[in-house]
């Protein structure tokens, strides 16, 4: 069985809730809280795989410096999870290696 | 440049310094306009200050909440507040370009203050970079913004004042902490006790200190002190699994699936580094910082730089230098700024809060094994280059970071060398036998933060009525 890895939540002021999808799994997050915070709650370790070597990262400083909690969210790849607040609807999925350049969301 | 909105002054950054100059500016009559990064202002210190999440007060303790009040000075205040807003370039004629919701825009200013605030000193460790470790802010960030705790089995690793504050916060939300493997140096003990004068000054923030040594010691949570060889291994499943150090003669191992790292926080000096402002080696703090003039100003005289991102000295210090730096400004638009006694009054209050700093600062100087990695170590996180490579590109002859660059793409990810610039340099200096004043920093280029093509071809379609979309 694989391990859980959910973050826990310490009871929280009155916030609406927000359903996105995170690799394939509806799940609940708080309204303005990153997707990052959202992620790790849902306990998706690790969230991206890297360019170089295909190992596994997971945010590391939920700040914006470190760029390791680079993700696909809504289509758009190389995201800052940490910097990006979940939103209704929003689809989210693991980046694997270096992303792939194409679309209409250059 | 004609067409482009202009303000007398832009300040980057809403943490304690941003707030507190943006109250100051607005009071004076400046046109002022504050760019955030972060959704709701804040900063870290205070982020998400403006409706906390936690039920339980407590948990982290009066400091955060002191938040409340500058917050509500900037809410006051009359001026532009843009969130969620990246400055990605600054020119040498006034002007700056932004993202926001996006869109690019372009403005120019008579005055910009730098309030970048900090960010943590990386850490380079062997294991640092697996899924389950990451640093004591993120983790506070986590509990300010959701009401997150990390998971179990849990071990806080490192040395300086948040890693005691986290570790309180934590066992205070009902956390196990499996252990505090602290790697404060035993020599550091004697050597900052030569700055005891200045400590007892700051008794305060001395008594604070003591105070979460104490609650951690009733919490009855193991406390490995002077440990070393900290060492984060992964499980079959490539995330973390234990992390291992010695103490004295012993090797300890411990179970977790969350390791907290800290090791102090540094300036975080990347658009002043982009902007081509002179910055300095900071020997004791063992970090760079931007060079200024007692009034704040940069080395460029329209360019100030207020709280951590002009030297590490707190949410207090940044606060204050906030309203003293922009005071400065304001008579420099010859506005009629504070009385003089007032400005006394305030730099004698930031004489107070920065008495302490010196013992600190070599208290808590990290040991040298994150600051000059050896081995295998991961320094550069983005391209996954070691410090064994960084070391042996001084036998090719590599003698600058920027060299770096070229001989192995260390610095050139996507965190542009937040996460290792630092490093890169101190290595280069122990391997020529320098030191890092002489090696120097990258070069850092705009954009300063990733920008999408639509975004800059955003620049060239102003909206109609000058606001941001």
């Amino acid at each position: 069985m694989a391990a859980d890895f959910s973050f826990n939540r310490l009871p929280c002021n009155e916030r609406a809730e927000v359903e996105i999808t995170i690799e394939g799994h509806k799940v609940i997050a708080l309204e303005g809280e990153t997707v990052a915070a959202a992620v790790m709650h849902s306990g998706l370790r690790p969230t991206r795989t890297t360019a170089v070597s295909g190992t596994g990262r997971a945010p590391y400083c939920m700040m914006g410096v470190c760029f390791e909690c680079l993700m696909n969210i809504d289509g758009k790849p190389n995201t800052q999870a940490c910097m990006t607040e979940v939103s209704e609807g929003m689809v989210i999925t693991v980046q694997q290696g270096a992303r792939e350049i194409g679309g209409d969301r250059l | 440049m004609t067409g482009l909105q202009q303000y007398d002054l832009v300040i980057l950054g809403a943490g304690p310094a941003g707030m507190a100059s943006a109250k100051e500016a607005s009071e004076a009559g400046l046109n002022t306009l504050i760019l955030d990064e972060q959704p709701r202002a804040g900063g870290q210190i205070y982020r998400n200050i403006g409706r906390p999440i936690l039920q339980n007060r407590s948990i982290l303790g009066e400091d955060y909440y002191v938040g409340e009040s500058l917050l509500a000075g900037l809410a006051q205040a009359s001026l532009t507040h843009i969130s969620n807003a990246t400055v990605w370039e600054v020119t040498g004629d006034n002007t700056l370009c932004f993202s926001a919701e996006g869109m690019s825009r372009q403005v120019g200013f008579k005055k910009l203050l730098l309030a970048t605030g900090a960010q943590e000193r990386p850490v380079p460790f062997p294991g640092w970079t697996l899924p389950g470790v990451m640093t004591c802010g993120a983790a506070q960030i986590l509990l300010k913004s959701s009401g997150l705790t990390p998971v179990e089995p849990l071990v806080i690793a490192g040395s300086g004042p948040l890693l005691l504050l986290i570790a309180c916060q934590l066992i205070r939300a009902g956390v196990r902490v499996e252990g505090i493997v602290e790697t404060t140096p035993t020599a550091n003990y004697g050597r900052a006790l030569k700055e005891i004068g200045g400590a007892i000054k700051g008794w305060r923030h001395l008594l604070k200190g003591m105070r979460m040594l104490n609650e951690i010691r009733r919490s009855g949570v193991k406390f490995y002190k002077c440990a070393t060889e900290l060492r984060a291994e992964p499980g079959s499943d490539g995330n973390l699994a234990s992390v291992s150090f010695r103490k004295g003669s012993t090797l300890h191992q411990l179970e977790c699936q969350t390791l907290l790292v800290h090791q102090g926080v540094i300036p975080n000096t990347q658009l002043g580094r982009a902007i081509g402002l002179e910055h300095q080696w900071d020997e004791v703090q063992q970090c760079w910082k931007p060079t200024l003039l007692e009034n704040g100003c940069s080395s460029h005289p329209d360019i100030f730089i207020a709280g951590d991102s002009a030297g590490i000295g707190g949410a207090i210090v940044a606060e204050i230098q906030g309203r003293t730096v922009t005071n400065e400004i304001v008579q420099q638009l010859g506005l009629k700024g504070k009385k003089d006694s007032e400005i006394d009054s305030l730099r004698k209050e930031l004489a107070d809060q920065l008495a302490i700093r010196p013992f600190l600062d070599y208290l808590y100087r990290p040991l040298d094994m994150f600051l000059r990695p050896q081995g295998e170590t991961i320094v550069c996180r983005c391209e996954e280059v070691s410090a064994t490579e960084i070391r042996g590109l001084v036998k090719q002859g590599c003698v600058g970071p920027n060299q770096t660059k070229a001989f192995c793409r260390s610095g050139m990810g996507p965190c542009q060398g937040r996460q290792c610039g630092s490093t890169v340099t101190a290595l280069l200096a122990d391997e020529l036998g320098s030191n890092p004043s002489d090696v120097g920093y990258y070069n850092i280029r705009f954009p300063i933060k990733p920008v999408t093509l639509g975004e800059l071809a955003s620049l060239s379609q102003p909206a109609q009525d000058g606001t941001v979309k």
